[in-house]
């Protein structure tokens, strides 16, 4: 056997791997897909991926839920109230920090910054006791400021690592040549950094959108009425609330959940693997 | 290091307004909850009433009495266990064979990155759920392939494994960083030791991985953290069943807390996942000199 013959069988072989491990992957969500059309008796004890029927029903219903006079357009609602104003609080406060870190000398900085970056490995186990009967003496139980306030206070250091490092990439001449024209430090920030920040801003937007839409502890301690739960509350209420569970409803619901965060991956996959490759690198 | 003292120009000050948000918060919203939740640690508290200091009360409770939470002190580091090397493992050699010049690559790298959108989603641990149940999919594909059927949630020794399995599947986005970290190798490393006659074996051991221990380490570190808190799959999938053998800390916290209202004695326990952490993270930084490779040491 040549050498060529032998990388060939090796290319072959780790496709082959590639390919089952991928259809392993992705096989839960494709088969979640098609139950959404199945009745309980055609799910159970069956490996069939294709249902016999197709009929939208089971989104039709599921949609209504049944908590009493909620529908999933009111948790989609609710979701959106929630997850939008926090994404866009988070990214603003967190560039403004990552600004004043990345491009000042301020003294105490070092310390600052070791500081913020303890908070990287603060768990949230340990601080959600004390938050809780904070916002609940603030009568904030039940509203959703516990999600906004944390993101107008740039408490995810995260995010503000993850700009510092994009910021120390771009050029100091930048600021420095604005300066000499006479701008302010804001001006600089608003006017040349923002608008060059834009891919690191949008990537940590995505991250900081997919945790807080998936987020269900939080949304379970801060949010008691049904009127204001979120998808995930709604899907998890799902469960329960019947006897019989009838599998394609929630199921369909729960394909409806997801759905949102595939079309936004495949729309801005870009952001994502960038997002993911420079957080984790260097620092 | 210079020793001389830096003078500060105006304008750096404007740093401390541009940071103020963050100050706040993070005075607010996490060093005053920290404190707080060690002080509540001592203390009998129902958020109804002033919190009264008990002393030593609930960490004797919680390592004398409360057998629950030694079961659930176990099942969380079991958790972690399987998780972390598993996800990791499986990251590390998907990325490795992806990391060829090979066709399509970009599409598999999106494929193996779906699951881990849902991370803790409800979604998908109701998914879960109806997957592994007994007469679920999985169980229907075991037997069309002629093998025993599982109780994957029904039999204490499975179920947990089953809700790893979850957390596993979801290891594409370490996978992702990975292949960056990968991608930035730099090439002449490997040239220089085709020259002097590395076999592929050694520049794996000697090269590839020295170089991408930064990434790995962050990795384990940022994995440990979330694994000794995980909440969510266990709650829905399970509800912390059968016979309390997915009970995992995260659920005890949450239990004690909001159920049953005992915040002091849920402080104590959240106090010990934190404590957990602290042991595990100095250790793996500890131990990092020895393993973790950095090229330049970073200057802020």
């Amino acid at each position: 056997m040549n050498k060529k013959t032998k990388t060939k069988i090796n290319l072959t072989l780790t496709y082959i791997f590639i390919i089952v491990v991928g259809i392993i992957m992705v096989y839960p969500i494709i088969w979640m897909f098609f139950t959404t059309f199945k009745e309980n008796a055609e799910i159970f004890g069956s490996t069939k991926l294709l249902p016999s029927s197709y009929s939208l029903s089971s989104f039709v219903e599921g949609w209504k839920s049944n908590g009493g006079n909620q529908t999933y357009t009111n948790f989609f609602i609710n979701t959106f109230v929630m997850v939008i104003p926090t994404t866009l609080l988070t990214i603003a406060s967190c560039a403004v920090v990552a600004y004043g870190f990345a491009r000042f000398k301020f003294p105490g900085k070092k310390g600052l910054f070791m500081l913020l970056i303890a908070t990287l490995m603060l768990p949230n186990a340990v601080i959600i006791i004390p938050r809780y009967s904070l916002y609940n003496s603030f009568g904030w139980i039940d509203t959703y400021l516990p999600f906004y306030v944390p993101a107008l206070l740039a408490t995810y250091p995260f995010f503000i690592f993850m700009l510092i490092q994009f910021m120390r990439g771009l050029p100091r001449e930048l600021d420095e040549s604005a300066y000499m024209d006479g701008c302010g430090t804001f001006r600089v920030f608003w006017n040349i950094l923002l608008p060059l920040m834009k891919p690191a801003l949008f990537s940590a937007g995505l991250f900081q959108f997919m945790w807080t839409y998936n987020d269900y502890l939080n949304s379970l301690i801060f949010i008691n009425s049904t009127s204001r739960y979120t998808i995930s509350l709604a899907l998890r209420l799902s469960l329960d609330s019947e006897s019989v569970v009838q599998w394609n409803k929630v199921m369909a619901m729960a394909f409806i959940a997801v759905l949102p965060l595939i079309i936004l991956f495949f729309l801005a996959q870009k952001y994502f693997v960038e997002g993911i490759s420079t957080t984790g690198l260097k620092g | 290091m210079k020793t001389k003292v830096r003078e500060y120009k105006k304008r750096d000050y404007m740093g401390l307004i541009y940071i103020a948000p963050w100050l706040v918060g993070f005075l607010l919203l996490q060093l005053y909850p920290f404190i707080a939740s060690l002080f509540y640690s001592f203390t009998q508290y129902n958020i109804m009433s002033e919190p009264t200091f008990v002393g030593l009360t609930n960490y004797i409770t919680l390592f004398k009495v409360d057998n629950e939470f030694w079961n659930s002190l176990k099942v969380t580091i079991v958790y972690t266990i399987y998780t972390v090397p598993g996800k990791l493992v499986l990251a590390l050699l998907v990325a490795l064979l992806m990391n060829k010049q090979m066709k399509g690559i970009n599409l598999f790298r999106t494929i193996y990155y779906i699951p881990s959108l849902f991370g803790g989603s409800v979604a998908v641990a109701i998914l879960w759920k109806l997957m592994f149940m007994d007469d679920g999919v999985i169980n229907a594909l075991l037997t069309a392939l002629h093998l025993p059927q599982v109780q994957w949630l029904g039999n204490p020794d499975i179920a947990l494994r089953t809700i790893c399995m979850l957390e596993i599947w979801q290891f594409g986005s370490s996978m992702v960083m990975f292949l960056a970290a990968l991608k930035q190798v730099p090439q002449s490393l490997y040239e220089a030791a085709q020259i002097d006659g590395a076999s592929k074996l050694r520049c794996f051991f000697k090269i590839t991985i020295p170089q991408i221990t930064p990434i790995i380490f962050f990795n384990l570190i940022m994995q440990t953290i979330n694994a000794l808190q995980s909440f969510t799959s266990a709650f829905v999938i399970t509800k912390g069943g059968p016979l309390k053998s997915t009970y995992v800390l995260g659920m005890k916290l949450y239990n004690e807390a909001f159920k049953n209202y005992k915040l002091g004695y849920a402080s104590a326990i959240s106090w010990v996942i934190f404590i957990i952490i602290m042991i595990v993270t100095l250790l793996l930084f500890r131990s990092s000199t020895g393993w973790v490779y950095y090229e330049d040491s970073d200057e802020f």
